[in-house]
């Protein structure tokens, strides 16, 4: 076999049923090999940050890892931000790259760059082959390290000359790195901690991140936190592993995040922090970070524990099977939280909630994005997989679209990636065709990777653009409001495109609503008579909404700046 | 702020070395000395870091030092009891009265003399850092042309084995 035909039967022997990527000289071998078999699609995108995005929501919807292939130079240098968004939230990924033949490496030659050089830092590990015999062995470790452990990004760089040379083919069944042994099962002494303090707490609260979704843990959360009846908040990543609309889930927390549950996580005496990382756009101030609170964490990667917040009972292992386990503790035994503090404790929640910190204006003629959003979850019925790019669009989703179910929402939150949204709801799109999926994006970021629309006319991929256009970059707009004294430096979109024109140009359905009562219209329109078709909704909203709750830079979660 | 020394068996691969330099630059680790080679076992490398910071600061360098995947085992020697040296080479003047004011310094620091010409000595000394740093103050008044350091090793003391 040719290392070109190594390359495509790995993928196949892996299970990969879609490559996202775009060919150039390094890689024409392999798109040869590629095009002369029928079991891998390959899916043409029109930039190579696309192909990435594409992948990644391709795999934060499925679990499954998302598969990309880019020619060498600026083929792997356009895809460093997606592979960084990958890595900053831990999504499995495996991205090869082409490169100049081995000879040539290091010459300056045409097209070359150090590809394993650019992206260590953004990846979880990466290779280079040199040699078509490790060629097939280094796919199957790429694909072992990208989806164990604490997922991530891997990237394979190979010389084009190795996809040209003959070997023979055998794909490993099993692979072992000595270097490389990600804990799993937490360790039993700890768990046993974990419970004792869970059990002592007379204001709990349950704070848990995209560690849950990644290790498809949403069943176990939801158990363990209606055994135990305390409130629960998820971080913006992991949004949709407790359903939003259970009466436990307080919102989400953190700089955007609901007033009962940045004041239940200042107030709370345990904190039972699962999958999550303590970011500092969900802490906040660390110096004023829960301050009563004894803290449990579970997390799969040591590193991540006790790395920003001191905690006080620390387990290293995968939520699933440490959450099982503590669910296992409880249900053995008839002791329970008490529940006269319990009670207690939810009345002072329940009157947190009662401030109703995500109410809008409703009348004011223009088009809230809020209520777009919220138009959005009733005609999808809150099932939709919704992606996002970044900004005050991606927090008006978060807030109010209401996940009920894991890996429906799709957003680059660790990196914060515009021109994330499209190409991802494209990946999401072609992993679960019949389902309906929303783009929620602005007129800023939709235009970081437009150019995608004609990926979703080559493919008949229906998704629908919910455009909140403000004519401003927002969230950039709204800091400079607070914080810069209304000087609006470079955050005005002068000379946007005429996108419903735009759109019709791709070949979609475009349409523009201007009014508050033609929202709604819109939306079933899309789903309805267009649910075929790639849809572009340009909303005209508020020009100057914010996103509310918020805590400044500095602050505490206690000292929310409310509507 | 401590001073520790990491020592760590990596993978003898082209990148281990970057990956772990990589990982010190791109989170604003401290690094005083570095020094690599391969051991006995030809596929893994025996890498010492010498690095200072807090507790909290170090117990992450190791955790994240542990999370490369060319990173088979990790220790930090300064837990406990280790033999830690630091190879020195320094070239400096010797002329008239200086000449026997080195070679004394040389012997009282279990030094020797390795290279001579008329005007210069080129010294070797083994030892820790902090007495190679001894010896660099105690020749005070002489000129020193260049100062080459190998960085420290080390090593656990008694029976304990960084090994795989």
């Amino acid at each position: 076999m040719t290392g070109a035909e190594i390359v495509v039967q790995s993928l196949i022997e892996e299970g990969v049923e879609h490559l996202f990527g775009y060919p150039g000289g390094a890689v024409l071998p392999i798109y040869d090999a590629i095009h002369q078999q029928d079991e891998l699609q390959h899916i043409l995108v029109r930039h190579e940050q696309a192909a990435t995005h594409a992948a990644d929501g391709y795999a934060r919807s499925t679990g499954k890892p998302g598969v990309v292939l880019v020619t060498s130079g600026p083929g792997a240098t356009n895809a460093v931000t997606g592979i960084a968004t990958a890595y900053m939230d831990s999504i499995p990924m495996v991205v090869l790259t082409g490169q100049v033949p081995l000879a040539l490496i290091g010459n300056d030659a045409f097209q070359e760059v150090d590809s394993v050089g650019i992206t260590r830092p953004v990846v979880k590990h990466n290779f280079l082959v040199e040699d078509i015999k490790d060629l097939a062995t280094v796919i199957k470790k790429a694909f072992h390290v990208a989806t164990t452990g604490r997922p991530g990004p891997v990237v394979v760089d190979i010389p084009k000359d190795i996809t040209i040379n003959r070997a023979e083919f055998a794909y490993p069944r099993e692979i072992k790195i000595r270097s490389y042994h990600p804990t799993v099962v937490g360790h039993s002494g700890q768990v046993k901690k974990a419970y004792e303090l869970i059990l002592e707490a007379k204001k709990p609260m349950i704070y848990s991140g995209g560690g849950v979704i990644l290790s498809n843990a949403s069943e176990e959360l939801i158990k363990f936190t209606q055994l135990l009846g305390a409130p629960i908040t998820n971080t913006l990543m992991g949004l949709g592993a407790y359903p939003a609309n259970e009466k436990q889930f307080v919102g989400m927390l953190g700089m955007h995040g609901t007033y009962e549950a940045n004041m239940s996580m200042h107030n709370c005496d345990v904190l039972i922090a699962i999958g999550a990382r303590f970011d500092d756009r969900v802490t906040g101030n660390l110096e004023k970070f829960c301050p009563d609170a004894r803290i449990v964490h579970v997390d799969i990667d040591p590193a991540s524990i006790s790395k920003n917040v001191k905690v006080d009972v620390p387990i290293v292992g995968d939520v699933k099977e440490v959450v099982s386990r503590l669910i296992d503790l409880i249900e053995a035994s008839d002791q329970r939280l008490e529940s006269a503090a319990l009670s207690s404790w939810w009345d002072q929640i329940e009157e947190w909630r009662a401030q109703d910190c995500l109410k809008f204006k409703r009348d004011t003629g223009t088009i809230k994005p809020q209520f777009v959003v919220e138009q959005l979850h009733q005609v999808t019925e809150g099932n939709a997989f919704v992606t996002s790019d970044v900004g005050q669009h991606q927090m008006f989703a978060a807030q109010y679209y209401g996940f009920n179910k894991p890996r429906r929402w799709i957003n680059s939150g660790g990196l914060g990636t515009m021109g994330f949204g499209l190409p991802a709801a494209m990946g999401v799109q072609l992993a679960h065709p019949g389902e309906q999926v929303a783009c929620i994006t602005g007129e800023g970021s939709i235009q970081m990777c437009i150019q995608e629309l004609a990926t979703c006319t080559q493919y008949k991929l229906p998704v629908k653009i919910i455009n909140l256009n403000n004519g401003f970059l927002g969230m950039v707009r709204q800091w400079q409001e607070f914080f810069y004294d209304r000087r609006y430096a470079s955050s005005y979109m002068d000379s946007l495109p005429d996108f419903v024109a735009l759109a019709e140009a791709y070949g979609h359905v475009g349409i523009r609503v201007t009014k508050p009562e033609d929202v709604r219209q819109a939306i079933e329109d899309a789903y309805g008579k267009y649910k075929d078709r790639t849809v572009f909704i340009d909303f005209m909203i508020d020009k100057e909404e914010n996103v509310y709750p918020m805590i400044p830079a500095g602050a505490g979660l206690n000292e929310m700046i409310l509507v | 702020m401590n001073k520790h020394i990491i020592s760590l068996l990596l993978e003898n691969e082209s990148g281990a070395l970057s990956r772990v330099a990589g990982l010190f630059s791109a989170r604003a680790y401290n690094i005083e000395s570095l020094s690599v080679a391969p051991t006995d076992d030809e596929t893994l490398s025996r890498m010492t870091i010498v690095t200072t910071g807090t507790d909290e600061i170090v117990e992450q360098i190791q955790k994240q030092l542990n999370k490369l995947v060319d990173v088979v085992k990790l220790v930090d020697l300064t837990e406990s009891e280790h033999i830690e040296r630091e190879l020195m080479l320094a070239k400096v003047e010797a002329i008239g009265d200086a000449r026997d004011e080195v070679k004394r310094l040389v012997d009282i620091f279990n030094g020797r003399v390795v290279d001579v010409t008329d005007t210069t000595y080129t010294v070797e000394i083994t030892d820790t850092r902090d007495r190679l740093d001894s010896f660099l103050v105690s020749l005070s008044s002489i000129k020193i042309h260049e100062v080459v350091r190998s960085g420290a090793i080390g090593i656990s003391s008694g029976e304990k084995i960084l090994a795989i």
